[in-house]
């Protein structure tokens, strides 16, 4: 425990140094610290044993819910606009639960591609809303009343993004850890225990979904308000399948898995854009093969990540 | 909308539809069989596409028959399927088989993002197309309209035979008996000596064989983006999904149910296009979560 906790210091620490040091460092570590969020959205539902090659929809719905309010009241707080597009997305992760928690596997993955899918064209297609392709421009909103230069705005996004990840990630893992968590783990290992126990599965699982969806939805909302632009590539297959990739790659039996899965995929991201230009996905897909061969459990699982289960602490 | 543009829409819908069918046909089959859901389908339809217009680029060169021409789109299909079929069969699948079910749709999906690579450094970003063959088979006068043999007779043709030979080869054939006995339960079929490792492969193929099939008979018609492939994995799902995974028959239902409200759409309402065929299978799956024409199952504890 005392080792995790060293460590996790140890890197917010580094990020931050490192951040505030080298101006170009900035903008990648608070991108992958979004990208963490949102691996770690994938991870709650990796841990049901769920896989959805869709969830960047809900980066790309709390975007554009981002987008829209910062044209229509140009005055509002970066925080507001980030709250409202998590709201957003935890609003639809909620109506679309619904539908698709009802489904596993094959058709839970695929369910979640196909309705992410059609926001996609519809982001691209319907020109006159969403600006098609080219996408929306938010022009860098004031961050609790104050108005920033650009190397003040990063500085201070930065910070939030890592207060957000720290709070999160201590959250989500007491959640694993709670009687909830713990019951969405059991939807993996045996759904029908479950139900004797007289736990309802489909509330268990769509109140991870929720969750889940909230998470990518939070990574999407600072996404867009530090890259001051959404566009449809926010919620495109690919990046749906990025989330997965960091997810198994990180490991589902700690929150650290996922920061663990996106510091090594954004150092090969950097390898592969300097010498491998136009084979990422092949990259990625060849490494996943590797990964499930050989290591199913990931980062988290080669490091003994675990989180303790109740029954070894009252043994 | 006038009763000639319906007509249009209709005739569009009705190859469209047999294309859909012929890819959906493959993704079906397998999962029956291997209760697997090949998510890198869609880049087989993709290489089946890309490799007919490229042999149909260069069978051009030496001013070939019409029947040669026609020819290089199943040839095609045949060289990719196969190929690509059973590497991904004897390569990878195979050695996930007894894992937890959510592993080899992870694998597939990292073969299908390799394989969309893969398309791009063959064959570039630039469209491919091979429409020689489509003026080649001439037009046809119906209803006061014309159309194109290739696209009102030959693919909705094409989309038939397949069903009713599989139909044949599931029911009449040995091989094909045998297959459906693996659908119907793998640890009896393998105790009564059928070799469940033999057939998974046939099975494979034949799907991977018919999703390539999709892509080259698209070719002369449609132009090939990169991209295609993700389309046509998720359009197929739709239908298999609002068929009930597994079910052929259903399967050519959904396919002209979707491909037909899918043109009309075209026509109607352009930017609701992509979103028709989700929305038939998000209400069929409201009111029928398994599928149209899914069998209920027993529930194994």
């Amino acid at each position: 425990m005392m080792m995790i906790r060293i460590g996790i210091a140890v890197a917010v620490a580094a990020c931050l140094a490192l951040g505030l040091a080298v101006p170009w460092i900035k903008t990648t570590v608070i991108v992958g610290v979004c990208y963490a969020l949102a691996a770690l959205g994938v991870t709650v539902l990796l841990r049901a044993g769920q896989i959805s090659f869709g969830h960047a929809m809900y980066a790309i719905i709390a975007g554009y819910t981002v987008g829209f309010l910062a044209r229509a009241f140009p005055q509002l707080d970066g925080l507001v606009l980030i709250f409202a597009g998590t709201l957003s997305s935890l609003l639809a992760g909620a109506v679309i639960g619904l539908f698709v928690v009802r489904y596993r596997g094959i058709f839970f993955g695929m369910l979640n591609l196909a309705i992410s899918m059609v926001l996609y064209s519809l982001a691209s297609k319907l020109f006159d809303i969403t600006g098609g392709s080219d996408g929306l421009r938010i022009t860098r909103p004031a961050l609790l009343g104050y108005e920033f230069e650009r190397a003040g705005f990063e500085s201070a996004m930065l910070v939030l993004t890592l207060v957000c990840a720290l709070v999160l990630g201590w959250w989500v893992q007491r959640y694993f850890k709670s009687a909830a968590g713990e019951a969405l783990a059991g939807v993996k290992t045996n759904e029908t225990r479950l139900e004797y126990l007289g736990l309802s599965t489909y509330r268990i699982l769509w109140n991870g979904y929720v969750l889940s969806a909230g998470l990518v939805g939070l990574s999407g909302s600072l996404f867009a308000v530090v890259q001051g632009l959404v566009t449809p590539e926010l919620g495109y297959w690919l990046r749906s399948g990025e989330f997965v990739f960091i997810a198994i790659l990180g490991g589902a039996s700690h929150v650290l898995g996922a920061f663990l899965g996106t510091f090594v995929f954004e150092c090969v991201r950097l390898v592969a854009a300097a010498f491998l230009t136009g084979v990422w996905q092949m990259l990625l897909g060849i490494t996943l093969i590797v990964v499930i061969l050989t290591a199913p459990s990931g980062i988290a699982g080669l490091l003994r990540l675990h989180t303790i289960r109740v029954a070894r602490q009252t043994a | 909308m006038n009763l000639d543009l319906l007509v249009l829409a209709l005739a569009d819908g009705l190859s469209y539809a047999g294309l859909l069918f012929l890819v959906a046909l493959g993704l079906t089959l397998i999962f029956g069989v291997m209760g697997i859901l090949n998510v890198a389908h869609g880049s087989l339809y993709a290489f089946g596409g890309y490799t007919a217009a490229s042999l149909s680029g260069i069978a051009i060169q030496w001013d070939p028959s019409t029947v040669l021409l026609l020819a290089c789109l199943p040839a095609a299909a045949i060289v990719v399927g196969v190929i690509l079929g059973a590497a991904l069969e004897i390569g990878l699948l195979r050695r996930v088989q007894r894992g937890d079910a959510v592993v080899p749709l992870l694998i597939t999906f990292a073969a299908f993002m390799i394989f969309e690579d893969l398309q791009k450094l063959l064959w570039g970003t630039s469209p491919y197309s091979a429409p020689e063959v489509v003026t080649r088979l001439g037009t046809i006068d119906v209803a006061g309209g014309t159309f194109n043999c290739y696209q009102l007779l030959l693919i909705p043709g094409v989309a038939l035979a397949a069903y009713v030979l599989l139909e044949f080869f599931l029911k009449r054939t040995n091989l094909g008996k045998q297959v459906t006995a693996v659908t119907h339960n793998r640890e009896v079929a393998t105790a009564l000596g059928i070799n469940a490792k033999r057939i998974g492969l046939v099975t494979f193929v034949l799907g991977a064989v018919l999703g390539a099939l999709g892509g080259a008979l698209a070719a002369p018609t449609t132009s090939l983006l990169p991209g295609v492939g993700t389309d046509t994995i998720v359009l197929s799902f739709a239908v298999v999904a609002t068929a009930g995974l597994g079910q052929i028959t259903g399967a050519l239902i959904a396919a002209l149910l979707i491909g037909l409200a899918r043109s009309v759409a075209v026509y109607m309402a352009p930017e609701l296009e992509v979103v028709v065929p989700y929305l038939i299978m998000v209400i069929v799956l409201l009111v029928r979560p398994n599928g149209l024409f899914a069998i209920a199952q027993a529930r194994k504890i």
